[in-house]
């Protein structure tokens, strides 16, 4: 049993390990050129937002169009505490994410009383609401030309590759850890059926809420990459127009699964670069795949299906076990194979 | 001049912006009437109308100095124009985007609608003879109607009349005629109406029509008022219909019209009084008031859930 437990966090912690070291440092060398890490490492910030969007919309079941807001919340608090405050980067960047987990404590007290259609559009409210208060708090903010912000990850690709793939995963452990535990069962429960989940005595508020503040947390500290990565942030980082930039990712990857947002947020993110050459028709491609996945595929490529490096590796070592001994008839699937496992 | 008039004033230009916003919060109040979606790319069927009845407006009075020169019938031609693009428009947008999800989860849908809203504000900016860059829109000499201590101008007046014509209209057409009829039993109960020989994909469709021929002509009102367009437009006075419509109650004609002008008036006290900058967060702290305390909207239903 402990050796399952052990098995279970050394799998997906290598491969994380793996996946976070050997590009950075294949950056630093120069072996990876400086474009293809900007590209690498902004993919990991969209992959961040979409986790965000995923929490609140695939797992919660509540559709936000106002991610974008909590993002652009995240980047002007990371600046105003590093440049006034004057507290080292690492320490303001997990203090936005409480810092926006609050804000999206107090939006959430009025809006999640909302259902679906309403949600929607109260959350794209409070989104436009923020971006109008951020142009207008010229002070703090810089008004609508926003304010710059050059920092080490804006400087040296290699840290920033780092510490930004470096929290997608952490992010990521976390909140598959989260789905799998108590809370997260009855956050799914909630997005279900509200009424079944209520009536088996899951405050339906309470999970959603939770939900949501997890969400804002998550979006936080994408905003709070963000900015120190692009060294500037703008009014508009919080518009409708971003926000659905975000759902896109999740909507193509599969609502409900994390595997599918993250991964659909480095190839759509990579799609747009490599795209480049049709210039301004590349914008219709988005829309044009959206329309397709909701009429062809409306639970996107993954559906809620999950990637599991444990289950994998099972699977890989049944195949190569069943090479060894010529027992086991083909076709017969290995016991490891189908055991339910985590993470 | 003092607050009072200024007040008067403020609640004249606010009837007028009122209106545009009435006359596009019908499409929206229409469709989700119908079929339960936030048709999100209302507002950018707007934005094509306004575009159509440009092209109208500069093709016909272009003089030789290159100002562009606007009769009333250039402006009816325009309409006309406009009202008629934004239809096809309506009818391609139904058949191929909306209808194969007419029976998928609502999410979808709505997701389909922001498709759609993107796909219609970057056509514009790629085809070549509309780009991103912002145009003068064509209007006539402005005149002004003093009335003791407030001013009207003849735009305002043929924005409040001719919404208010097409107000008239629409109601004729949903009250008297088989088609509007129609409307109400398909927006009561879909499965019913269509066991009634109702054909449910037309009626759907020409509700959709209705609503973008309203919003193309509330489309060049808006040009008119505010002579400037460019592809995302329709953006911003889209989602304030769409504010107007659940102000009034989501679903009611009559609501849509109240809430459009309780908005306009609204928006313009913003205006006057307070910053302009602050306008557009007033109408979403609108919205999100009017949800919290009455959901259902002024003129709406409350429904219960049942298990």
């Amino acid at each position: 049993m402990k050796d399952k437990v052990l098995r279970n966090m050394l799998i997906p912690g290598v491969c994380a390990i793996i996946v976070v070291i050997v590009p950075a440092v294949l950056i630093r060398f120069s072996i990876i050129d400086a474009y293809t890490a900007q590209i690498l490492t902004l993919s990991g910030i969209n992959a961040i937002m979409a986790l965000s969007v995923n929490i609140i919309c695939g797992i919660t079941g509540q559709l936000s169009l106002g991610q974008a807001g909590f993002m652009a919340i995240g980047a002007y608090s990371t600046i105003l505490l590093t440049a006034n405050a004057h507290l080292p980067l690492a320490v303001s960047i997990i203090l936005t994410g409480f810092i926006t987990a609050f804000f999206g404590f107090l939006i959430g007290f009025p809006t999640l009383k909302l259902e679906g259609d309403y949600l929607a559009i109260v959350t794209l409210g409070f989104g436009e609401i923020i971006r109008v208060v951020l142009v207008n708090m010229k002070k703090w903010t810089g008004g609508p030309n926003g304010k710059q912000f050059p920092t080490i990850l804006t400087l040296n690709p290699a840290v920033a590759y780092l510490v930004i793939i470096g929290t997608l995963a952490l992010l990521i452990i976390l909140v598959q850890n989260f789905v799998r535990s108590t809370y997260g069962r009855a956050v799914l429960a909630v997005r279900e059926d509200e009424i079944a989940a209520n009536s088996t005595g899951i405050s339906v508020f309470k999970y959603k809420m939770l939900g949501f503040v997890i969400a804002s947390f998550v979006a936080g500290i994408g905003g709070a990459l963000y900015a120190p990565f692009i060294g500037f942030v703008k009014p508009e980082q919080a518009s409708f127009t971003k926000s659905i930039d975000y759902l896109i990712f999740v909507v193509f990857g599969g609502m409900g699964s994390t595997t599918g947002s993250v991964l659909a947020a480095f190839i759509l993110t990579y799609l747009q670069e490599f795209l480049r050459f049709l210039q301004n028709y590349r914008l219709l491609i988005y829309p044009v795949i959206l329309i397709l996945v909701m009429i062809f595929r409306p639970q996107g490529f993954l559906g809620m299906k999950e990637f599991s490096f444990v289950n994998t590796f099972d699977k890989i070592r049944g195949k190569i076990f069943r090479g060894h001994s010529m027992e086991i008839p083909k076709g017969k699937k290995e016991p490891e194979a189908t055991e339910e496992s985590n993470v | 001049m003092n607050t009072g008039s200024i007040f008067l004033q403020q609640l004249i230009n606010g009837l007028s912006l009122g209106s545009i916003y009435a006359l596009i919060a019908l499409g929206y109040t229409m469709v989700y009437g119908i079929v339960k979606l936030i048709n999100f790319a209302h507002g950018d069927v707007m934005m094509v109308g306004a575009y159509a009845g440009y092209f109208v407006l500069v093709a016909m009075g272009t003089t030789v100095t290159g100002s562009v020169q606007v009769t009333t019938l250039s402006l009816l031609l325009a309409f006309l124009a406009a009202m008629i693009v934004c239809a096809l428009l309506a009818l391609v947008i139904e058949r191929f985007a909306y209808r194969p999800l007419r029976n998928a989860p609502r999410l979808n849908s709505l997701i389909t609608a922001i498709a759609v809203e993107l796909i219609l504000q970057n056509t514009m900016r790629v085809l070549p003879f509309v780009g991103p860059d912002p145009r003068q829109f064509p209007t006539m000499m402005t005149k002004s109607f003093t009335f003791g201590p407030i001013s009207v101008s003849n735009i305002q007046l043929i924005v409040i009349i001719s919404s208010a014509l097409l107000m008239i209209a629409l109601n004729y057409i949903v009250n008297k005629t088989k088609t509007g009829k129609a409307m109400q039993a398909v927006s009561y109960d879909l499965q019913a109406a269509s066991l009634m020989g109702i054909s449910v994909d037309r009626t759907i469709a020409i509700t959709f029509i209705i609503g973008s021929v309203l919003a193309g002509a509330g489309g060049i009102l808006y040009a008119t008022a505010y002579p400037q367009i460019d592809p995302v437009m329709g953006y911003m006075p889209g989602l304030k219909a769409f504010i107007a419509a659940v102000l009034g109650g989501i679903g009611s004609i009559p609501g849509a019209m109240l809430g459009g002008v309780i908005l306009g008036i609204a928006e313009t006290l913003t205006k006057g009084f307070l910053s302009s900058q602050y306008a557009d967060a007033i109408s979403f702290s609108i919205l999100i008031i009017i949800l919290l305390v009455r959901p259902a909207g002024i003129f709406g239903k409350n429904e219960t859930v049942k298990v």
